[in-house]
């Protein structure tokens, strides 16, 4: 499993109510079950991965978060997570700002774009950056709404959300920022 | 045809208080089973069919010797596992495979009911099957399962018993029959009402039958049910055995003749006045106004898991009304899955050979059995 859904499990408590959106094939939502006695909610956008979680017994719906958060009641989830998937939006600043009505609290992972490799990229090459975590060009890219660690500490404060903790991980290891 | 013999039937005692403020008691419920109950009675499937499904879910159907309507999905080792699960399917009342309906002779005048049948509504056929759970001992069913109207009725089964499934499995259906359904609806009654040999709903007593109304109906409907994607795959234009144009009306295109078939070997099989009832039953059927605008109300009180499933091609019971059923089951936090599976075949999708709903569906009884309590 990727650390970074370990990291997470870690953070949540034992039988919060989570939204898993974006859960893609529910390894998130099986390892909160199985660790934390969770029973968690998704929402996928991808029909075979809405079947596969289906298939694993999870509670899923076929749906896209920046039109389908809008059935949550407010404060629905202790937790709503949105893992790697903020940048690919048309619209980021609706969905945080739906992430945080649906959820007393959001846990948002990001590529992160001020990456000194990806800068590097940018410095020498003079192309858009192509990196492990970021494999595509820009041409053909989801990821659409790129930003930086910086750029959503900033964008905290002009939308008025509270970041209580960041961590920013490498593929092996994380390191508390 | 003496087929009372291949029937089930259960004669329901207890008068039932029908929505339209009759009362029936006394009258039979046809049905059928297929797997056996377990001995802790926590496997029985309540399925529920459609318009003009019946109680033979699935082998052959001994009336119409026929494969029965859902024989893709239920059989053993199928989605609805008969090895595993007790499946329980009864005809509706206002039906015409055994269940009570206008076909029916009235008791007290010794005439065929007619149209002087009652009307019935969803919620009336539900309250009628509830009784199969007393029937069988069953406390709780382990899930109910049933498409279009059936998913009506599963709709409307858990809102008035919600503590009698553990899950539920509404499949291409609504809460609410939309202008749309009921005008095509009404296209299929005024074409029965319109056949001479109908005489106002009488026809049995005058030894006719108003097939050329029935057939023209389940024609009109026969086309809700695909898709135009569908039908243009499989018909296009393509004539009937036929090189060139005939310049005349009979039926020319392939897709003509598929239709006139089907409008014929529908009327051997189903009464037109159930046709009316039925429908009308469909049409009346608004679960939303039942709970006085708010749709969530009417599950409040279950904590069943429920799973929605719709077909991309379907526009007679579009995705979006199958997901008003999942925002109104999440704006109340209940355990709800939902899943729109890509089909070409329109409506039809749920009773075809559909892989990927047949999976689905299967996944989602087996996981949910496996992990019941």
């Amino acid at each position: 499993m990727k650390t970074e859904y370990k990291i997470i499990v870690d953070i949540i408590e034992e039988n919060a109510r989570v939204l898993d959106v974006g859960c893609d094939d529910g390894t998130l939502m099986e390892s909160l079950k199985n660790n934390k006695n969770i029973d968690a909610r998704g929402i996928e956008i991808s029909k075979d991965k809405v079947q596969i979680c289906v298939s694993k017994g999870l509670t899923v719906i076929e749906g896209n978060a920046e039109f389908d958060l809008k059935q949550f009641p407010n404060d629905s989830f202790d937790y709503v997570v949105l893992g790697q998937t903020l940048q690919a939006f048309v619209n980021p600043e609706i969905v945080i700002r739906e992430l945080l009505r649906v959820g007393k609290k959001a846990i948002v992972t990001i590529p992160n774009f001020g990456h000194w490799k990806v800068r590097l990229n940018l410095l020498i090459k003079g192309t858009m950056p192509v990196t492990e975590s970021l494999p595509n060009d820009w041409y053909n890219t989801p990821n659409i709404h790129m930003c930086t660690i910086k750029d959503f500490f900033k964008f905290s404060k002009v939308i008025d959300f509270k970041i209580f903790k960041s961590l920013a991980l490498t593929n092996k290891k994380y390191i508390k920022y | 045809m003496n087929i009372k013999e291949n029937i089930k039937t259960l004669i329901i005692k207890k008068p039932l208080k029908l929505d339209c403020g009759k009362s029936i008691n006394n009258f039979p419920l046809a049905y059928e089973t297929y797997g056996s109950l377990n001995e802790n009675k926590d496997n029985a499937i309540l399925v529920f069919h459609a318009l003009t499904g019946d109680q033979f879910v699935t082998g052959i159907n001994p009336i119409t010797k026929k494969d029965g309507w859902w024989s893709y999905a239920v059989g053993p080792n199928k989605s609805i596992d008969t090895n595993k699960y007790f499946v329980i399917c009864a005809n509706v009342i206002g039906g015409c495979m055994g269940s009570f309906g206008p076909s029916h002779e009235n008791p007290e005048t010794k005439k065929i009911y007619g149209t002087d049948f009652p009307v019935i509504t969803i919620n009336d056929m539900v309250n009628a099957q509830i009784n199969l759970l007393d029937h069988f001992k069953i406390e709780k069913l382990f899930s109910i399962v049933g498409g279009s109207m059936g998913g009506m009725q599963v709709l409307q089964f858990i809102s008035n018993y919600p503590d009698k499934a553990r899950t539920v499995v509404p499949i291409a259906c609504t809460s609410s029959h939309s202008a749309q359904n009921i005008a095509f609806n009404e296209l299929g009654r005024q074409a029965i009402a319109s056949d001479h040999n109908w005489s106002e709903g009488k026809y049995l007593s005058n030894n006719t039958l108003p097939d050329k109304g029935l057939s023209v109906a389940r024609m009109a409907a026969h086309i809700t049910y695909l898709s135009k994607k569908g039908l243009q795959e499989k018909f296009g234009r393509k004539l009937q055995e036929r090189d060139a144009l005939k310049f005349g009306f009979d039926a020319d295109f392939q897709i003509e003749s598929y239709l006139r078939y089907q409008g014929s070997v529908f009327v051997d099989r189903f009464d037109a006045n159930s046709y009316l009832y039925i429908t009308r039953a469909m049409d009346y059927f608004d679960l939303v106004k039942q709970f006085d605008g708010n749709l969530s109300t009417a599950f409040k009180k279950t904590k069943a898991k429920f799973f929605i499933i719709s077909f991309t091609s379907d526009w007679l019971y579009p995705t979006q009304e199958n997901k008003d059923i999942v925002i109104a089951l999440n704006a109340i936090g209940a355990d709800v899955g939902f899943v729109e599976i890509k089909s070409d075949k329109g409506h039809d999708s749920f009773l075809l050979d559909v892989p990927d709903f047949l999976k689905t569906l299967k996944n989602f009884l087996d996981k949910s059995y496996l992990e019941r309590k």
